[in-house]
């Protein structure tokens, strides 16, 4: 059974579809590179996918025993977060929330987890610091290890190294690797596709034709092939 | 010490008591949910709420309503509930409702007190509900009470849920993602802002509301830079800023809402000036 499958999904924003008909399946394990060109779409199949907002057709199934409080998520960054005046301890532990139900104070396993994930993104010397004056890679790793509090089994990334230099780009995409290795699911957006091609095992393409599948039945794709040759 | 003299003496007045009493607990609720009104761009449902909130004491004080709150309070409440539903389909649509409402109810309540007040100082009446004048000096022991009673369910609300409104307000997606019920928190922020309001609307009036909430979180934003000392400076300095206005205006015989609001700009630049010395960060 897999982690998660869309089924006939349509999708987009005031009774504009902007996807339709979508199929894919992701199990758990896989790691999967959304890819397409900008505005075709891909942040609002995650919103979709998340119940943010409503599909306008077609189902979105939970497989495997997962619930929606095993998810963690990336958004691209809002105008909020660069204003708001939170320290990045305060924000990780804010990922257990799902977890702490109506209990109004966090218990102390939430408190270790959160300790746990900081450690686990290696941004434990940043503890006490202010969010919003963090550069863009430590502020990455920051909502990294709030979606680990959330979940051990599925993320989200919304491009998560846009704005970042080559250097920590890299560095970001071997964590999400590294996280992947340890057994969580990946769901990253990216519009860089030789990044997509060597950490992904399968991509979905939307854009004017979609295409789903491994990657290397993506390379054999005249889609697939198309994409990649015009970006090399 | 002539001031102090006088200090003492209007110590003694029940009334003046009573009015100290009040302005604390409303400068420190209005305080709390400043920092979220403020990030959260719910600072204009706290705009179109005040003025709800004007038709309704309107309304009240035409009918000549014992206690003006039992009108007042259900009728903010239920506005917020209604104004958040709508900001949450769409955010300009929203906006526009927000406007409409706010200054529909604005102009209703001018009218309605306009053609039933039997009153011979009408532009008294609308100015001391729009700006507060000195309706916090003539409060009495039932109001006082229900005036605790409310803030004390403001704070308890507030402490009880503070991790949540945290988690809420600095990032909406990411919380209803990881399954929790974001629309429910966001439905007890307005219910609590819609108190909040009803509440400082005896202190400063409702024009003047909006201050009394953003500038304790603009001024402690200023210095702190973390969620929990933001908020807790706040309330700290709200206290402070609504103690000496109240103070300077009962010495000084100036309106108090005003005054409040004045010393409260104060504290902003004071904190303004200290964050830029401070580090200039
Ligand atoms: N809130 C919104 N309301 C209406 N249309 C939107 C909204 N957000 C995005 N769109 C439109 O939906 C399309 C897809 O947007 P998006 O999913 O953000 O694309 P991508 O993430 O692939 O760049 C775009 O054409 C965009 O203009
Ligand atoms: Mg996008």
């Amino acid at each position: 059974m897999a982690l998660l499958k869309a089924e006939n999904l349509t999708l987009g924003y005031d009774n504009q579809a902007i996807i339709s008909d979508l199929n894919f399946e992701i199990n758990a394990g896989d790691y999967l590179c959304i890819v397409g060109e900008n505005g075709s779409g891909k942040s609002t199949l995650m919103k979709t996918l998340l119940h943010l907002q409503n599909a306008y057709g077609g189902n979105i199934i939970f497989g495997d025993g997962l619930t929606k409080k095993e998810i963690g998520y990336l958004p691209q960054q809002t105008q909020v977060q660069r204003d708001f005046p939170a320290s990045v301890w305060e924000i990780v532990l804010s990922g257990c929330q799902s977890r702490s139900g109506l209990r109004p104070f966090y218990s102390r396993e939430e408190k270790k987890l959160a300790m746990e994930s900081i450690e686990r993104m290696g941004i434990g010397h940043l503890k006490g610091r202010c969010y919003r004056e963090l550069s863009g890679g430590q502020q990455q790793r920051v909502l990294l290890a709030r979606a680990l509090c959330a979940t051990r089994k599925l993320i989200l990334l919304d491009e998560p190294v846009a704005g970042l230099d080559p250097i920590v780009t890299a560095e970001m995409y071997s964590v999400i690797k590294e996280l992947n290795d340890e057994g969580i699911t990946i769901i990253m957006i990216s519009h860089d596709i030789s990044a997509a091609l060597k950490y992904a095992t399968h991509i979905l393409h939307i854009g004017e034709k979609v295409f789903f599948g491994t990657k290397s039945s993506y390379l054999e794709s005249p889609m697939g092939r198309m994409f990649v040759g015009e970006e090399v | 010490m002539e001031v102090i003299e006088k200090l003492v003496r209007y110590l003694q007045y029940p009334f003046v008591r009573y009015a100290i009493i009040v302005a604390v607990l409303v400068a420190l609720c209005s305080s709390l949910l400043g920092v979220t009104l403020v990030l959260k761009r719910f600072s204009y449902i706290g705009d179109g709420l005040s003025h709800v909130a004007f038709g309704a004491m309107a309304v009240a004080t035409i009918l000549k309503l014992t206690n003006n709150m039992l009108l007042i309070l259900p009728v903010t409440i239920a506005a917020a509930i209604l104004l958040l539903r709508k900001g949450n389909n769409a955010r300009i649509k929203g906006d526009a409702a927000i406007a409409m409402i706010s200054v529909g109810a604005l102009a209703f309540g001018y009218l309605v007190m306009n053609i039933f007040s039997t009153s011979s100082n009408l532009s008294g009446d609308v100015c001391s509900t729009l700006f507060g004048a000195t309706s916090i000096l003539t409060l009495n022991t039932k109001e006082v009470i229900l005036c605790i009673v409310l803030s004390v369910l403001v704070v308890l609300i507030f402490i009880l849920f503070y991790n949540k409104i945290f988690a809420v307000t600095f990032d909406e997606d990411f919380s209803k993602a990881s399954g929790v019920n974001a629309n429910a928190y966001n439905l007890l922020i307005a219910v609590v802002i819609a108190i909040i309001i009803v509440l400082a609307m005896n202190l400063v009036g409702s024009l003047l509301i909006s201050a009394l909430v953003i500038f304790p979180a603009l001024s402690a934003m200023r210095l702190f830079k973390n969620f929990k000392s933001v908020t807790i400076f706040s309330a700290i300095i709200s206290v402070v800023c609504a103690l000496m206005g109240l103070l300077i205006s009962i010495l000084a015989e100036t309106p108090i809402g005003s005054t409040i609001v004045a010393v409260d700009v104060a504290g902003f630049f004071v904190c303004w000036v200290i964050g830029k010395f401070k580090g200039g960060r």
